[in-house]
């Protein structure tokens, strides 16, 4: 049960209302795990469930610690699970001062917990030196919300609780609040719940997936696997796409062009992006790749990569998902390309066929955040990337 | 001329009366106040009924039971008997169980209000922050609910000075003991001691007025520090 060690196992059942939980999951106790699905799916449910805070009864181990067992009568209450919990609305304690709500979980925490996050350290990581003095009521929404992230940290938890931090915040805020999350991430490597509808949070942050709908889980596993999932719900729906670690390798200024290495293969990207080496995460649309048996010679498309189909699933409306592996063994990705029907029938595209697939396009999506990365996740427009299109057609 | 150590008797009365119920109300009152905020016992409005009764209630009404229970036959006697006295009626200690029971709606109330005015995430983040249920009552619950407590302590204050009816049912009119100032200017005012009632009456004035105005000032000036 070595593996047991490192991952949490939560089985919950019960009625609520009218609405009914019935979710079982198991997810690695490291890197983001997002909980996603449309509103009402219940979510923030089983987030609570997690945390202690719902009055559902269930099952919860995490590492080889046994938090709730229905059938044995276990149940640590709330106040004594090692969690950071982050609620939609930042909810200081109005009462207090900024440093007063840090200070209010670390003083408790530290009374059963060693020490392992400082103050100092998660004042300094989330910028909010300043606002120490201030009351929450004088702070804006992405400083509460920081404020909030602060207070969860100083309680020194195995695992940090995220319940849609972004929603009540405006576009300005959430990239912030985003950047910030990254650099936790990446600076204290804490594992992550996170709660969220928006498949783009899921694809800046997550690692791994756990699908909920109407109150049970669709599906989990690793963000990249049910992502290329042709059969996956994701896969079914309008914003199909795969996201791709990759690595700035080089920049080339005749053309004004970003090569990137990635398992795939060689990835250009229009325009200077990032340091020389600096990791980042790729978003390729289903949309945005074709498929051709001879590698094209006079092509616009800059990217295209020798792969191999490994799974087809025919959709609704005359269009076909195609699972490819690229990259040599051991190090396959998968991308998934979204073409006609009439192409896959003309073509007689069949699993195990080697093609050529061709990126039309790519958008970063998010900085990998390392040690000294962070600062960088910060000023970049890593999001902007996204929206406003740095996303560039051959 | 005034008997002035009658009336600085009556005035020491009063104020311990006042005070000694006020502190009482607090400590009988919040686990009230507290348990209909939260509570999701379905009979838990009958609770807040019977704990509102005396708003409605007829304070002679109130004071009659009250001599019952009090009385040499009643519960208040049995436990009297423990001291060796007779009866709970006619005392000082009568009289604060009195005006408790008489005032309990008017700090009850204020304080049940603000305890649900800030709901249930107060006390979930409070959880999640490692809070025991006590810790959060009294470093979350008991600030947020400050303006409440406050309200609470003019009214339940102001009520047991200002109350007669239950005075002078279960009291009596024992001078340096029971004696009151609101029985006093009734007594004043029957036997036509026009001067001393209207000394006594202009002096509550003057008194209620001055209390309320610096419990209102005080809680401005918290509201303005806080913001």
């Amino acid at each position: 049960m070595s593996s047991a060690a490192r991952t949490l196992r939560a089985s919950y059942s019960g009625r609520i209302g009218s609405f009914e939980l019935c979710a079982e999951f198991e997810i690695p106790l490291q890197g983001v795990t997002a909980l996603f699905g449309p509103s009402g799916a219940g979510k923030t449910l089983l987030l609570r469930c997690l945390a202690g805070l719902a009055p559902l009864r269930g099952q919860l181990r995490v590492g080889d610690e046994l938090w709730e067992d229905a059938s044995s009568g276990v149940h640590r209450p709330a106040n004594q699970r090692p969690i950071g919990y982050v609620f939609q609305e930042p909810s200081l304690f109005p009462h207090l001062s900024v440093r007063g709500n840090l200070m209010f979980g670390y003083r408790r925490a530290l009374r059963v917990a060693r020490e392992s996050i400082r103050p100092d350290d998660v004042i300094e990581l989330l910028g909010i030196s300043q606002l120490l003095d201030r009351l929450p009521r004088r702070l804006s929404g992405g400083e509460r919300q920081r404020v909030a992230l602060g207070r969860a940290l100083l309680t020194q938890p195995r695992i940090l609780l995220l319940d849609e931090p972004l929603s009540a915040l405006d576009q300005a805020a959430r990239d912030e609040i985003l950047a910030y999350l990254e650099a936790v991430q990446g600076v204290l490597g804490i594992p992550m719940v996170y709660v969220t509808h928006a498949i783009d949070e899921v694809e800046r942050l997550a690692h791994h997936l756990v699908l909920l709908e109407r109150g049970r889980v669709a599906a989990s596993g690793s963000l990249t696997s049910l992502l290329a999932d042709p059969r996956g719900p994701i896969a079914r729906g309008a914003f199909a796409g795969t996201v791709l670690e990759a690595r700035v390798a080089a920049f080339d200024a005749t053309d004004d062009v970003t090569i990137l290495e990635s398992a795939a293969g060689e990835l250009l990207i229009p325009g200077r992006i990032g340091e020389l080496g600096a990791g980042l995460r790729v978003r390729v649309a289903a949309q945005d790749v074709s498929l051709a048996f001879e590698r094209p010679m006079r092509s616009t498309i800059l990217n295209v990569l020798p792969a191999t189909i490994v799974d087809l699933e025919h959709l609704k409306r005359g269009q076909v998902n195609v699972a490819l592996e690229l990259g040599t063994a051991p190090d396959t990705v998968r991308l998934l390309a979204r073409i006609t029907a009439r192409s896959a029938r003309t073509l007689g595209i069949e699993v195990g066929q080697a093609v050529h697939a061709q990126i039309k396009a790519a958008s970063t999506v998010s900085w990998v955040s390392g040690q000294a990365g962070y600062l960088d996740a910060k000023s970049s427009d890593s999001v902007t990337d996204r929206n406003s299109g740095k996303k560039v057609s051959n | 001329m005034f008997e002035l150590v009658e009336l600085f008797g009556t005035l020491r009365s009063t104020l311990a009366l006042a005070s000694t119920t006020t502190l009482l109300l607090l400590v009988v009152g919040t686990p009230i106040a507290w348990w209909l905020a939260r509570s999701k016992a379905r009979w838990k409005e009958a609770v807040a009924a019977l704990v509102a009764l005396p708003i409605v209630l007829p304070p002679t009404v109130l004071g009659f039971y009250l001599l019952l229970l009090l009385g040499p036959t009643g519960p208040g006697g049995w436990v009297a008997a423990l001291y060796g006295a007779r009866s709970l009626a006619f005392t000082f200690e009568g009289l604060v169980i009195g005006s408790v029971l008489y005032s309990l709606p008017f700090v009850v109330q204020p304080i049940r209000t603000s305890f649900e005015a800030f709901g249930e995430r107060p006390l979930e983040v409070a959880a999640t922050l490692r809070a025991g249920p006590w810790d959060a009552f009294w470093h979350v619950a008991v600030p947020l609910a400050r303006p409440g407590f406050l309200t609470a302590c003019v009214l339940g204050f102001a009520h047991t000075v200002g109350e007669f009816g239950v005075v002078l049912m279960i009291g009596g009119n024992i001078p340096g003991e029971t004696r009151v100032l609101s029985v006093a200017i009734y007594d004043y005012v029957e036997s036509l001691q026009w001067a001393q009632a209207h000394l006594l009456a202009a002096g509550m004035m003057l008194f209620s007025f001055s209390v309320i105005l610096a419990l209102m000032l005080f809680e401005k000036r918290m509201r303005m520090r806080d913001s």
